[in-house]
């Protein structure tokens, strides 16, 4: 097996050019598991680790974009004000000894169903950087980066350049299933955005279908029935509505984890809390608002 | 041939402390550092690596097998089959001997061991394995125990039949009490197959000797009883292989039963190299048997105030293919099928079957952790059917010192269960949960609530567990004392074979040696078969069993010392004839005259050496149609309280508090024995509400780690102990084995907690989320 090893983007994706079935590596606390237990021969590893500038953030323009290889640690300390639902769903994964290691860049190009990062990203409407040495950069929405269990947009020449997202505009919750308090891989996972400005919800659904995905007309529905204006309180009803809806988008199936009904099940109430939390946010905020004005 | 290096040294056991003290474990710092080595970390210059082929079906008959591509392969030294075994071919526990070293003809579970390679490489022997091609005749496996209880000649998974045991208990007369009884509650309970989950896979080292045997290394339970079983397989005498304890990270009874060390051992043999094997995590779930798993039917009749009139039981494990620890687990649940409780007529049926489902064997509790959940189950039904509490229910049903078991067996030593379930009871509960901190919460970091549709519940359990073998067996410890002076000062060596799994023994033979030859240095030697057996580090047994045999070594290095002072100091018994001589502080010291001399002085260039072998008190047998006898040595009670908070919308839980009360008679080491008691309420709480290995139609579903969860420091509450010390006096200082007791326990008590929260039934061990919100 080839270890490859560049130090500036431009070799990493000459390196990929150059070798498109090589297998790009972070943290390793996905791609190093399935090697051990031999799941996966990659003709070639392609360490970006050496690659600096993966794991830096910035602001441009007013939009946030995280390099690919920032651990879940540091989006929690670094970013967990503007990326509320992000470094909520960062806190769930793994151990700590994992979270200093994995980064949002690894859980994209592993595309499981189950990655934790994927619905906030779905939420909060992220936009995924890729580049090619061929073609430059293109830019791929997250509700379009997932294209089936463990299949992402990527053509085989491109590497994951780092996401792109407004710091949050909105409360923004995310909430996942585990049969266990901590360390457990989702049942089922949901992330709720509020977006006032567009006056939208956005949700991200997980390990509950074969990628992850928004629930689209649960946000319709919402979008169109809150009372973003007057900031009136939720009704039971619409909760209710929404979490229904967000059960209705997922296609769960039955495995060891949890099964199908549970999942639908447990999406709708994990939807009508999150809504809850974030629609009392949203209406504290505009009191708080109003006594510091 | 060189030793291999990172093999366990001899080890000193540092501080002041004696019994009753907590110094600190000697392997402690190196295991915390990660300097300990365990038997994966075994290296030899010019090793080989071992490689298993397992079946991937649970029952299929070997058409052929072709070894040859496999056999090939560069850095390839052997490809060996059953017909390699160069002695017997069948191994098991308990002489059984029903489970092939290597699969003839036919596998009988997914897993089982079909052929081995050696190689220069894990990887090469990994890939060379997958090169053995095998035609296979699939069959349908055996996989309802219940169905073969109903039809065991039918059913018959191998050549010992469908029953591994039946075993009935019967007393007084139940068809009449039930017509008697007022108030009558039935209840039918599932336990999953629960896996020990030790952390250091199967793995050891097979090193050729000269003379044709073997020196191997190896991370057991119990070296002499290995040792039994791998020599006549290997066609070695006993005498030709030198076994010492490698390393042990954990065992929970998950080493009673032999996993690399025949195959080791056969591939050193072949190919005249040492043999290292060690199996990864996803071979280990299928390398060592798990816990039975139970279906069980309870009827009890009792009085309108709850006192049990009678009980009606039937218990089914399921063993697996071969017998393994069957047998005694099947012993196990007949005679404490009820727990702790007077009930005038009892009629259990306890069975273990063989299926094609994964083997089953030991693990801590053993037989009567099953039956602990049902039974306390039922008490609680009693409880409610009555209309008293639950701890009312069960403390007028308690036993108490002098009380009979369902198997007639008198309770002879203080069982104080209706003063420990008060106990239990008086403890304060935990305030309401701090919700502004999501981890104290059921679903802990995940935020699946900020407190909504949480609801506590309290739960009580009660368990029963016997200490040491049962059933007639002498399960007696070896231990040899050594004392000299070495560097100017006095040195105890205690060496014995027993192993120290991580419980602490080596920490507790250097107490019993210091206090008993009241002397500071003690050297523990590494356990091996240059010493007699000190039987297995199971059945909570080695404080006791080996404890007394350390015990009853050191007291004759004691008297042998004295009667030297007496010799080199012209020391004379007094008038009456007594000795007034005893060894305080390193000092030989006269109740009369006071201090004498120094051990050191009095020792001089001599050695004082004594070995002495220790039995409990003998066991009879279980009655094959009754069940009577008296079968246990010692029993050990513990008394559970679990707090705990659900989701009752998603039904999630966060255990908050769990409280023990347990009677170990002594204290011997405070720290080493909280952990004993918080370890093994873990234990039960992740039976209790997520262990499971997930079986379909004998196949594993989940055998990783992320998928087989066991709970975490969010998952396991704070405890509050009750520690009581109710002295036994047939056991060396009185003591109770108590590593398995807070096993049995706690699960039962977070279930009943879990009642309580949310008015389910919950009949099936663990409960799943799914179980709640239905």
């Amino acid at each position: 097996m080839d270890f490859l090893r560049p130090t500036t983007w431009e070799d990493a994706l000459a390196a990929k050019a150059g070798q498109p079935d090589a297998l790009p590596v972070q943290g390793g606390t996905d791609v190093m598991v399935e090697i051990n237990f031999d799941l996966h021969r990659p003709a070639a590893l392609l360490d970006l680790n050496p690659v600096r500038e993966l794991a830096e953030w910035d602001v441009v323009d007013g939009r946030l974009r995280v390099g690919a290889g920032v651990p879940y640690v540091r989006l929690i300390e670094e970013l967990g004000d503007r990326l509320p639902g992000l470094a909520q769903a960062s806190r769930t994964v793994g151990s700590p000894q994992i979270r200093n290691r994995g980064t949002v860049g690894g859980n994209l190009g592993a595309a499981s169903p189950a990655g934790d990062s994927h619905p906030p990203l779905i939420a909060g409407d992220a936009e995924i950087e890729v580049a090619s040495a061929a073609r430059g950069v293109r830019m791929i929405p997250a509700t379009e980066f997932y294209t089936g269990v463990k299949r992402n947009a990527l053509e085989p020449d491109e590497l994951i350049r780092a996401f792109w997202t407004d710091p949050a505009p909105g409360p923004q919750y995310f909430s996942k299933i585990g049969t266990r308090n901590a360390m457990v891989i989702a049942v089922c996972s949901f992330a709720i955005a509020l977006h006032p400005g567009r006056r939208r919800v956005g949700t991200g659904v997980g390990s509950a279908a074969p990628t992850p995905r928004r629930a689209t007309a649960a946000e319709d529905f919402l979008s169109a029935e809150l009372d973003w204006e007057g900031r009136g309180p939720l009704s039971i009803s619409a909760a209710k509505e929404f979490g229904e809806l967000v059960k209705r988008a997922a296609s769960p199936i039955d495995d060891v984890r949890g099964t199908a009904d549970y999942r639908r099940h447990a999406l709708s109430v994990m939807a009508r809390r999150t809504l809850t939390w974030a629609w009392n946010d949203y209406r504290d905020g505009a009191k708080a608002g109003k006594e510091a004005s | 041939m060189a030793t291999p290096i990172k093999t366990p040294g001899r080890v000193a056991a540092p501080g002041q402390g004696g019994v009753g003290d907590s110094p600190l474990r000697p392997d402690g710092t190196l295991k915390v550092a990660g300097e300990f080595a365990y038997s994966s970390d075994l290296w030899m210059d010019g090793m080989l690596w071992g490689a298993t082929l397992r079946s991937p079906h649970p029952r299929a008959r070997i058409v052929s097998i072709d070894i040859g591509p496999a056999l090939a392969t560069a850095g390839v030294h052997a490809v060996l089959t059953h017909e390699d075994v160069p002695g017997n071919k069948m191994f098991g526990l308990d002489e059984t001997e029903d489970q092939p070293v290597l699969a003839i003809g036919e596998v009988r579970h997914q897993g089982e061991p079909i052929a081995l390679v050696a190689a220069d490489h894990p990887e090469i022997a990994r890939r060379a394995m997958e090169k053995i091609a095998i035609e296979w005749e699939v069959l349908e496996p055996i996989t309802d125990p219940r169905a073969v209880v109903a039809d065991p000649e039918r059913l018959k998974v191998q050549e010992r039949g469908g029953i591994t045991r039946h075993q009935p208990v019967r007393v007084g007369d139940v068809d009449a009490a039930r017509a008697q009884a007022e108030v009558v509650v039935s209840g039918e309970y599932e336990v999953g197959i629960q896996d020990q989950a030790f952390l250091g896979p199967e793995s050891g080292l097979a090193v050729p000797t000269e003379d044709g045997g073997l020196d191997m290394y190896v991370s057991t339970q119990w070296i002499h009883n290995d040792l039994m079983q791998i020599a006549p397989c290997l066609g070695l005498a006993e005498e030709q292989i030198h076994m010492t304890m490698a390393g042990v990270g954990g065992a929970f009874g998950g080493r009673e039963d032999l996993s690399m060390q025949i195959h080791a051992g056969m591939l050193a043999l072949h190919t005249g190299k040492p043999v290292k094997m060690s199996y990864n995590r996803y071979e280990s779930f299928f390398g060592h048997v798990h816990r039975h798993p139970a279906q069980m039917r309870y009827e009890y009749g009792a009085t309108k105030d709850g006192k049990l009139v009678y009980a009606d039981v039937e218990i089914i494990l399921d063993g697996g293919a071969y017998t393994s620890s069957t047998q005694n687990v099947t012993g196990n649940a007949a005679s404490l099928g009820v727990g702790p409780y007077e009930i005038p007529n009892i009629k259990i049926d306890a069975w273990g079957v063989f299926t094609n489902n994964p083997p089953c064997g030991a693990m801590r509790g053993f037989g009567a952790v099953q039956a602990c959940f049902a039974y306390e189950s039922m008490m609680d039904k009693l409880a409610a059917a009555c209309g008293i509490t639950p701890v009312q229910a069960r403390q007028r049903n308690a036993v108490s010192q002098g009380s009979k078991l369902a198997t007639g067996q008198v309770i002879t030593a203080p069982a104080p269960l209706a003063e420990m379930l008060a106990r239990a009871e008086a403890m304060p509960l935990p305030p309401a949960a701090d919700t502004t901190d999501i981890r104290n919460l059921p679903g802990g970091a995940s935020q699946t609530t900020h407190g909504e549709g949480v609801v506590r519940g309290v739960g009580y359990g009660v368990g029963i567990k016997n200490i040491c073998f049962s059933e007639g067996f002498d399960d007696y410890s070896t231990a040899r004392v050594r004392l000299e002076v070495i560097g100017g000062e006095a040195t105890a060596l205690v060496h014995t074979a027993a192993a120290e799994v991580g419980q602490g023994l080596v920490t507790l033979k250097a107490q019993i040696a210091r206090t008993e030859l009241g002397i500071q240095r003690v050297t523990i030697a590494p356990a091996d078969n240059t010493i007699d057996s000190a039987g297995s580090s199971s059945a909570s047994r080695q404080s006791y069993m080996t404890g007394g045999a350390v015990k009853t070594a050191s007291e004759a290095v004691r008297a042998e010392l004295l009667a030297m002072a007496r010799r080199k100091l012209g020391h004379r018994m007094d008038d009456r004839g007594a000795d007034d001589l005893s060894v305080v502080g390193g000092k030989v010291v006269s109740r009369s005259a006071g201090v004498l001399a120094s051990v050191e002085e009095v020792l001089g260039e001599d050695v004082i050496e004594e070995t002495r072998k220790y039995h409990h008190r003998p066991t009879t047998g279980m009655d094959p149609v009754t069940g009577q006898g008296d079968s246990h040595t010692q029993l050990a009670l513990c008394v559970h309280r679990a707090v705990v908070d659900v989701d009752v919308d998603l039904g999630l839980v966060k255990v908050v508090e769990m409280a023990a009360v347990q009677d170990v008679g002594k204290i011997l080491n405070r720290l080493s024995l909280e952990g004993q008691i918080h370890g093994g309420s873990a234990q039960g709480l992740g039976l209790a509400v997520m262990e499971e290995i997930v079986v379909t139609g004998g196949l594993v579903r989940n055998p990783s780690f992320t998928d087989y969860l066991i709970p975490t420091i969010l998952d396991m509450p704070p405890m509050r102990l009750d520690i009581l010390e109710n002295p036994d006096p047939d056991a060396p200082y009185g003591l109770r084995g108590a590593g398995e007791p807070p096993t049995l326990s706690s699960t039962p008590a977070v279930v009943a907690a879990i009642r309580d929260a949310t008015g389910k039934a919950l009949t099936r061990v663990p409960v799943r989320p799914e179980h709640i919100i239905a």
